[in-house]
């Protein structure tokens, strides 16, 4: 696979809502710049905003790292969203649909991987949550 | 500076308040004498600051009236930026930060107004620059300086109220701007959401359905969500609250407005609306509204006087 590079970096606090409202408007500016289709900008913009809102309410805040990256064929919109928290105890269960231990619909995770390309998700009890979604213009 | 400091430090310690009061009104009465060129350079001051952004007079006047204002409580026999003596130099300054505030002013832009009183003071009465003229002047300076930074510490408490208050001002004028409830048809009411659909607004876009609901008598509502630019779980379960909240008062809900890319991303993320009408159109949604209340709209034949329905 052709190296990775990384055209553009925008590092966002996530405190509060207004937060996760900032975070959306980033990874769609950025995919935008990036030229990805509209369906492919609402997917990502969506999926950001299901982990933007994760990492404030599960992970008591954290941050987002929006990134626009080409590996060389093609562009995509890469974000990463890392917190401190509790972390996940069962992973698969996280990621089943309709599981929630909030009050939620149970979809945010499950959904988010599936509207992304590329879903890698770090995390371990006690020490945090680092979750990071790509996705490519096709 | 650091020798300043310490000094400062000292002079609080040993509680030396009272004579830098006698020591601040000779100062100001030793300025008094330089007043045409104090306020010429204060103004200049400010005005450069301020980018042209106030009109010089305009400036020059408000810096006179605090000038005034400063003598006259330093008159009083005291340097204690909180007492009853400094009343109308705290309003007017209050007054200044808000009106900066509310023009769109930056911190620095307003605090300048009061700040640049030290380095003006200063450049009278040293025109030459190498602290000569200041020698004999070190308590006095003190005096002034530690009054003006009290006064600095109050414009920028009010400067920063007033920001707050204009910040929370507007979000309550967005909170009721983005949810007119109207009324599309006899019985039939629609919501335009535009924007961001978060718990609060959700709760204030709910409550004026369900009032306008009651108000109007009508047992249909069109909820269009076309400047909702992402549906996520969050935004789809506020969606599902207000529908089953609307048909417990037995009024029929329509979503409306889901445009392509949002149809497809909410397949991807798993939303279901059940058994709630949906269109992607707020056209197709009066439609089909109008057709449960038996409504037809007949297009009127050529050349021929219609009845009006």
């Amino acid at each position: 696979m052709a190296e990775l590079s990384v055209l553009g970096t925008d590092e966002v606090p996530i405190h509060t809502d207004a937060d996760v409202v900032r975070v959306r408007q980033l990874v769609r500016a950025a995919a935008v710049a990036a030229k990805l289709s509209l369906v492919d900008q609402t997917k990502i913009v969506t999926a950001a905003s299901e982990l933007a809102r994760n990492t404030l309410i599960y992970g008591g805040g954290g941050q987002a790292v929006v990134e626009t990256v080409n590996d060389g064929r093609r562009r995509g919109i890469r974000a990463l969203f890392r917190d401190e928290g509790p972390g996940i105890a069962d992973v698969d269960l996280a990621l089943t649909d309709g599981y929630t231990t909030g009050g939620g619909l149970g979809l945010g995770l499950s959904g988010a991987r599936r509207l992304c390309d590329e879903f890698e998700l770090d995390s371990a009890v006690g020490a945090g949550t680092c979750i990071q979604v790509t996705k490519w213009t096709r | 500076m650091a020798q300043s400091a310490a000094a400062s430090q000292v002079l609080v310690k040993t509680g030396d308040e009272m004579s830098l009061d006698t020591e601040l009104s000779r100062l100001l009465q030793i300025l008094q004498v330089h007043e045409e060129d104090l306020l010429s350079r204060w103004t200049e001051a400010v005005s450069r600051q301020l980018r042209g952004r106030a009109v010089q007079l305009e400036v020059r006047r408000e810096l006179t009236e605090i000038w005034n204002a400063l003598r006259a409580g330093v008159a009083m026999g005291t340097t204690d930026a909180q007492s009853p003596a400094f009343d109308e130099l705290r309003s007017l300054l209050a007054e200044l930060s808000r009106t900066r505030a509310r023009h769109g002013f930056s911190p620095r832009e307003t605090a300048i107004g009061v700040l640049a009183l030290k380095d003006s003071a200063q450049n009278v009465l040293d025109p030459a620059g190498d602290g000569s003229g200041l020698a004999e002047l070190y308590r006095e300076f003190l005096a002034l300086g530690r009054l003006v930074d009290e006064l600095e510490m109050f414009t920028f408490e009010t400067f920063a109220e007033a920001r707050e208050r204009v910040i929370a001002d507007q979000a309550e004028q967005l909170l009721e701007l983005a949810t007119p409830v109207v009324k599309l048809w006899d019985g039939i009411v629609a919501l335009p959401l535009v924007g961001t659909l978060d718990s609060a607004r959700t709760q204030v876009v709910m409550e004026s359905l369900l009032q306008t609901l009651v108000d109007t008598g009508s047992a249909h509502a069109i909820i269009d969500i076309t400047g909702v630019p992402a549906v996520d779980t969050q935004v789809a379960q506020h969606l599902l609250k207000t529908v089953v909240a609307a048909r417990l008062m037995g009024a029929e809900c329509i979503v409306s407005g889901i445009r392509p890319q949002i149809a497809q991303t909410m397949v991807a993320l798993g939303i279901e609306f059940g058994d709630i009408a949906t269109k992607a159109t707020l056209a197709d949604a009066l439609a089909l509204a109008l057709s449960q209340t038996g409504t037809d709209i007949v297009r009127r034949a050529p050349r021929r006087r219609p009845r009006d329905s």
